[in-house]
């Protein structure tokens, strides 16, 4: 920066000389307000979303800055939600990018009083070995009167309605093929 | 409305700003009720005697759209002489079989189709919640009925529906709900005066309806005045759900519920259904009317679906593979049988049942009883660390070092981090894309699933057990991507629409379905999403470039129909009913039906089709015969079968109530599922004595900052600062009663638990003069749990279980309680004080009270 | 160019006033408050967009306002008032069948007592009980930077911090402000306020990024209810006159405009309210004037004073070398 242009870029220069002698307005912008710009338009890409709260299905969009989520608001295009949004569905970055949110598999023994880190596969694989003990622990092939049953009760599941259809088709298909019929949702509730 | 869903909202103020009258109906004074016109506080539970009301003020006063209601509805069908009502049978219908508390529907039938009900084991569809797969393909009714059609006959539906409500006159509102005569008839006359040819009034509900005893015939009422008033299959007309959760109805579609497949097949029963025929005539009933008459290729394409090669003509397509119900196996029946150490292993997807579902001492004693514990989900919710912060470990009842539950807690992607659909409350699909990957150890369940499969099926593949053939022989082959792996959700969604099975070509419509294994379908209704190979649920044509119905907007099942039963939008003869509410309609020149909505009705039946004498199907349906689904063609002003707990609804007291029914002897609903467990109580309601121990009514619900069970909501900075506290609202009335102080503690006492909160003291609750009593309600948000940003005790806790019969959700919209002063007491003494309610109510915990409260206890309706 | 007469009182259009050649129209906010219904989108979609810190985990009891008032971290505040009368925005009996509406007989205001949900006030309807019970209204007003046309706040600041953009709207510069806090006590809404931490001063921008890049703000653009309208002022003072009209043909004869007019003591508000009740009634005062309308007169006494001194140093020199 040469002298004269920062002698012209000092606002009370740019006062006396311009346009906005009071200095309020024009004369008193700063540098970093003169580099202000929309992150949205900044974003590197926009991904279109639906908002992951209640069932009006509001759309979202969801603006991505170097792989983070950095802005995400309501869907104009939407004949929905013409791109409005609630508090909460206007809170979705805060919701994606909360620091409280859990990154990392966590693991609790048998009457253990605190929580130890564990590996995602190997985490999996405990899980696997488990749902196939519970299967031969109470596996009912058939009722007393020999018609069949091919299922366990020994299995649990609740939730989905939070989830995508494709994840519940999966959940469904796999519960069902392993005979575990116990599976529910928020539907029930 | 405004509170829960401030969005969809919108669209009220929109009609309120054209001229639209906004009635708001609630116990408490909400964001919604300050801009209706009108707003109607009521007593919480009693909505079948306001809406029982509404009938009878149609009724008497003639104002049903008669036309409509005599062409489309069962108003006109004859019923069984066998048949006897309620106000024959002092709050009991014909049939009720006291042993098991249920009815046998035979009684209730069309005259002629006496004993056709299919209803001998109505106990059993009790327990598989048949009213929800009821709910899409009907029960079962003959097709040809005995009609007059000038609605004279005395046994018709719509006389017996006068007699049926001729009790609930204003006087009996105001006398059960706590509305003033007045402001009901302006009700009663502003929804009247609102439809018609020319005009429609739409019934908006949020879900907390289906909380209750009786939830399924609140909103029976709702559609039976919808059907008299002509709103129904019209623009601007209808019942609309506002469901609470953003695939809430996508996971009933595809189920995760124990009762149901895909598409709302039902669940095989090992009694009903032990072979493929006999499953799938119990869904099409042979000989019906309606479009379930395919129930065949919607069935063999489900299981083509599933096992693929394996799934041939000859071996019933591994029909034998699907695990069989034999009871119910519900939630709470399945938390109750956790305290009982029966069950193993439970996941929790996104869910947080220790404050989410009712009872949550129930739910957290279950879960500190399992061998293993899978919690997936964004956040450390109360549902993970209930063995080690739950109010259970303060009052001893579970100690870390002895409690043997493993858990483990597995990091859920977030929805910007992967893709797929949500069906949302208009049964809309919307795909999203992805945004960005999750972080750290965080997946999809397409993942966890996928791959947990595919461990299973690993760790099987050698196993010589038939039970393991359904596993192995299960189609599992999705393309994975990207670094992790992840599945396809496309490839899902393809499979979920259905393809040829030789060409692969997706189908583009469910009329593609094969009976014969020619077709693979995952989930029928849902056939067309991907038609011509294109994700039509991605579809995002602007609302700027498109009509009002923007049919090019996401993709809504079936075949992107948004409104249902259209066909009711034209008269009879397929003209618009009015130019105003025009929407779909018969195209004489062309032969075929139009309008803005693809038309809910063969494209080129004319209005004027008559099915020949016998004919069962589609065939049996009638060119002015909209309600295409059911077994007649009609809307069902009365449902000679399916609703296990009556053909028209009646006004029964919720489980727990201060009041005595006022309108007949039985006091609850007789058949409701209760459940005699030792963590199970309910506080006595009249007839039985010590109502009094529980003098006040307290009823749950949303606020528009937090979240369900708050794990989206507690845990994010902006949300939790503006709704940081638990709080009970109370009138002033009864703060100075009891001698509560605006923000001052307060605690609540039930039969299960004792929970405090943060008293606000608003004009926004009110008293109500119930049957000549004062009768105080207390609201709480059920947001809060023990861990996240802010906390505070459940609301939930209070609750004891009781379900509705016909789909076994709880009542947890009402329930009485004591409320006093300062906070809860602190461990063990927090169970003496329950323990002294409990002495004192006369209350024993695994025991309840007697379900008919009639003098001649039900015994002289018993036989049928 | 010389300085406007009105520059520091009365009816001016700011942004040329401030030295923007070809400025655009000036843009404001018109809340529509008797279509709010409290959701408080506003509030969180301005933080998420600002990035404007977490306020505070306190329930104050103030209704269903736990934000409180406007400050360096809540650039939104939803006002709840529970008031025992009746609602203000009925439908007049005509107005049942969506027919044109007549005037309908007027209702009576009745002022009342009115719980402003301050801690220790005494709530409404005491011992009324469901006897006597009358009906009741529930108001809302999303408060907001009123973006004065006469900024005090901007007039005091030394450092050129606060200034006008080029939309007229009023803007607090995170890279210029250096705490002094001038602006606080100078801001006759109570708006401004400086943040703990930093010891700067925060408000609303009206979203001066957003603006530039031709969008919304984001409040106005997450209302659900379209109850916060972003606007050319011109157009939202006619939309706001016509609403009016509109609400007291339909019997709703207590709405009224605030910080609409250009000849009031701020000369007219950038963002301006349709109100159901008196000013007070939401926090409001009920006429403010811009501190430095006597800056004027201040600077010609000031000047005086100042030749004065000069005079009497020049004396004192000569006195002393004599």
């Amino acid at each position: 920066m040469g002298v004269r242009s920062w002698f012209e870029g000092w606002p009370v220069y740019r006062q006396l000389t311009g346009t906005d002698p009071l200095g309020r307005g024009a004369a008193a912008k700063s540098d970093g307000s003169r580099a202000l710009t929309a992150r949205t338009d900044t974003a590197d890409s926009v991904a279109r979303s639906v908002c992951p709260y209640c069932a009006v299905g509001c759309g979202q969009r969801v603006f991505v800055k170097d792989g983070q989520v950095s802005q995400i608001e309501g869907d104009p295009d939407s004949p929905i939600s013409r791109g409005r949004l609630c508090p909460k569905g206007s809170a979705s970055k805060s919701l994606v990018t909360s620091p409280l949110r859990q990154t990392t598999v966590r693991y609790r023994r048998p009457y253990s009083t605190q929580w130890e880190g564990l590996e995602l596969d190997t985490a999996l694989d405990m899980i696997a070995d488990r749902i196939l003990a519970a299967r031969e622990q109470t596996w009912e092939d058939v009722d007393t009167q020999g018609r069949p049953l091919n299922r366990t009760l020994g299995i649990s599941s609740l939730g989905g309605a939070t989830l995508d259809n494709e994840e519940n088709y999966l959940i469904k298909k796999l519960f069902t093929a392993m005979g575990a019929l116990q599976i529910e949702n928020q539907a029930r509730i | 409305m405004a509170e829960a869903h401030p969005v969809g909202f919108q669209w009220v103020m929109e009609a309120k700003r054209r001229g639209a009258k906004v009635f708001h109906v609630d116990p408490r004074f909400t964001r919604t009720s300050a801009v209706a016109d009108a707003y109607l506080p009521i007593r919480a539970g009693t909505d079948i005697a306001l809406l029982g009301g509404v009938v009878r003020y149609i009724l008497d006063n003639e104002l049903d759209f008669r036309e409509y209601v005599v062409a489309y509805t069962n108003a006109a069908t004859i019923v069984s002489e066998e048949f006897s009502d309620t106000e024959d049978g002092d709050g009991f219908f014909s049939g009720f079989d006291p042993e098991t508390g249920t009815y046998v529907q035979d009684s209730w039938q069309y005259e002629g189709h006496e004993g056709s009900s299919g209803s001998g084991h109505t106990a059993q569809e009790r327990d598989s919640a048949a009213g929800l797969t009821h709910e899409s393909h009907g029960a079962q009714v003959g097709g040809q009925t005995r009609r007059d059609e000038t609605l004279q006959h005395p046994r018709c539906v719509y006389q017996i529906l006068k007699r049926h409500f001729a009790r609930y006159t204003p006087e009996m509102v105001e006398r059960v709900c706590g509305i003033s005569q007045e402001k009901f008839l302006e009700l009663a006359r502003a929804w009247t005066e609102n439809s018609g040819r020319d005009r429609t009034g739409m019934l908006v509900y949020s879900v907390g309806w289906t909380q209750h005893s009786v939830g399924v015939q609140y909103i029976r009422t709702g559609a039976i005045i919808q059907l008299l008033l002509g709103n129904m299959g019209r623009p601007g007309g209808g019942v609309m759900a506002l469901r609470g959760h953003a695939s809430i109805q996508g996971s009933t579609d595809i189920p995760t519920l124990f009762n149901l497949l895909p598409g709302y097949l039902p669940m095989p029963h090992h009694a009903e259904h032990p072979t493929l025929d006999e499953w799938v005539d119990s869904i099409r009933h042979p000989g019906q009317k309606g479009f379930w008459g395919n129930a065949r290729s919607f069935a063999a394409s489900l299981l083509k679906a599933y096992w693929g090669d394996a799934a041939t003509p000859e071996n019933d397509f591994c029909y034998g593979y699907l695990p069989r119900m034999t009871g119910d196996h519900g939630t709470y029946q399945q938390v109750l049988n956790m305290i009982d150490g029966k069950i193993k292993g439970y996941f929790l997807l996104g869910q947080n049942p220790a404050v989410g579902s009712a009872h949550g001492r129930a739910q957290r004693l279950g879960m500190a009883n399992l061998d293993w514990l899978v919690v997936r989900d964004l956040f450390m919710i109360e549902s993970a660390t209930f063995w080690q912060n739950g109010p259970e470990v303060a009052t001893g009842e579970i100690v870390p070092e002895e409690c043997r539950t493993e858990v483990f807690f597995l990091p859920a992607a977030s929805h910007v981090e992967k893709e797929g659909t949500f069906t949302q409350t208009q049964r809309l699909l919307q795909w999203r894309e992805k945004a960005v990957e999750p972080p750290g150890d965080a997946r999809s369940e397409l993942w966890f699933f996928y791959h947990l499969g595919r461990k299973l099926r690993e760790k099987l593949a050698d196993s010589p057990l038939p039970r393991d053939r359904a596993l192995l022989d299960l189609t599992w082959d999705y393309p994975t991507h990207g670094p992790q792996a992840e599945p396809s959700a496309e490839a899902v969604l393809r499979e979920i629409n259905g393809y040829d099975v030789t060409t692969g070509r997706p189908l583009s419509g469910f009329a593609e379905a094969r009976a014969d294994g020619s077709t693979a379908i995952g989930c029928w209704i849902y056939t067309g999403v991907y038609a011509d190979g294109v994700n039509q649920a991605a579809r995002r044509k602007s609302r700027h470039e498109q009509d009002w119905v923007a049919a090019e907007w996401g993709w809504a099942w079936p075949a992107n129909r948004r409104i249902l039963y259209n066909r009711a939008s034209a008269d009879p003869d397929g003209n618009p009913w009015s130019e105003r509410k025009r929407y779909v309609w018969w195209d004489a020149e062309k032969s075929e039906w139009t309008g803005y909505d693809v038309p809910d009705f063969e494209k080129t039946k004319p209005p004027s089709y008559r099915p020949a004498p016998g004919a069962s199907g589609t065939e049996g349906i009638a060119g002015d015969d909209p309600f295409v689904m059911q077994g007649d063609g009609k809307g069902w002003l009365y449902a000679p079968s399916g609703v296990l707990d009556g053909p028209l609804p009646t006004h029964y007291e919720p489980v727990e109530s201060p009041v005595r029914n006022p309108l007949y002897g039985q006091q609850a609903n007789p058949t409701r599922k209760m459940y005699a467990h030792p963590v199970n109580s309910v506080n006595p309601s009249p007839p039985q004595e010590h109502g009094q121990v529980f003098p006040y009514v307290f009823t749950v619900s949303r606020l528009t900052e937090h979240h369900t069970a708050g794990a989206m909501s507690r845990t994010v900075s902006p949300l939790a600062e503006l709704q940081p506290e638990m709080f009970v609202e109370v009138s002033p009335d009864l703060a100075a009663e009891v001698g509560l102080t605006h923000l001052g503690w307060a605690h609540l006492v039930s039969g299960r638990a004792v929970i405090e909160a943060k008293v606000l003291v608003t004009d926004r609750l009110t008293p109500l003069r119930v049957d000549g009593r004062i009768i105080h309600q207390v609201w709480l948000p059920y947001h809060f749990g023990f861990e996240g940003l802010v906390t505070g005790d459940s609301a939930n806790d209070l609750f004891g279980i009781s379900l509705d019969p016909n789909v076994l959700i709880q009542e947890s919209k009402v329930g009485t309680c004591d409320v006093r002063p300062g906070r809860r007491p602190t461990g063990p003494a927090l169970l003496d004080l329950v323990a002294d309610y409990q002495r004192r109510a006369g209350i024993t915990p695994g025991q309840h009270a007697p379900a008919v409260t009639t003098d001649d206890e039900g015994k002289e309706h018993g036989a049928s | 160019m010389l300085p406007d007469p009105n520059s520091l009182y009365g009816p001016l259009d700011p942004a040329p006033e401030a030295g923007y050649e070809n400025a655009p129209p000036r843009m404001g906010f018109f809340t529509d408050t008797s279509v709010c219904i409290g959701c408080k989108a506003c509030e969180v979609a301005c933080k998420e967009w600002n990035g404007v810190p977490e306020s505070g985990l306190d329930l104050l009891g103030m209704s269903y306002d736990n934000t409180g008032a406007l400050t360096a971290n809540s650039w939104r505040h939803v006002a709840f008032i529970e008031q025992p009368r009746p609602a203000g925005h009925r439908a007049s009996p005509a107005d049942v069948l969506g027919a044109p509406v007549d005037v309908g007989p007027d209702r009576p205001v009745d002022a009342g007592p009115q719980f402003l949900g301050m801690p220790g006030a005494q709530p409404p309807g005491r011992g009324s009980g469901a006897e006597g019970r009358t009906d009741f209204r529930w108001l809302m007003m999303s408060d907001v930077c009123k973006h004065c046309t006469h900024a005090a706040c901007l007039d005091v600041c030394p450092t050129g911090s606060l200034f006008r953009t080029e939309f007229g709207t009023v803007v607090v510069q995170e890279d210029i402000c250096n705490g002094c806090g001038y602006c606080i006590s100078a801001c006759p809404y109570g708006v401004i306020d400086q943040r703990k931490d930093d010891g700067r001063a925060w408000k609303c921008t009206l979203c001066y990024d957003r603006l530039g890049a031709g969008m919304m703000p984001a409040c106005a653009q997450a209302c659900p209810t379209e109850s916060i309208q972003y606007g050319p002022l011109d157009e939202l003072r006619e939309r706001a006159a016509a609403r009016v009209g509109t609400l007291h043909d339909r019997g709703v004869p207590e709405a009224r405009l605030y910080g609409h007019d250009p000849n009031d003591g701020v000369g007219g508000d950038g963002a301006f309210f349709l109100l159901l009740d008196e000013p007070e009634v939401y926090g409001l005062p009920p006429d403010p004037v811009v501190t430095t309308r006597d800056l004027p007169k201040m600077w010609k006494r000031a000047g005086l004073a100042a030749l004065a001194m000069a005079a009497a140093t020049v004396a004192a020199f000569v006195g002393g070398s004599s």
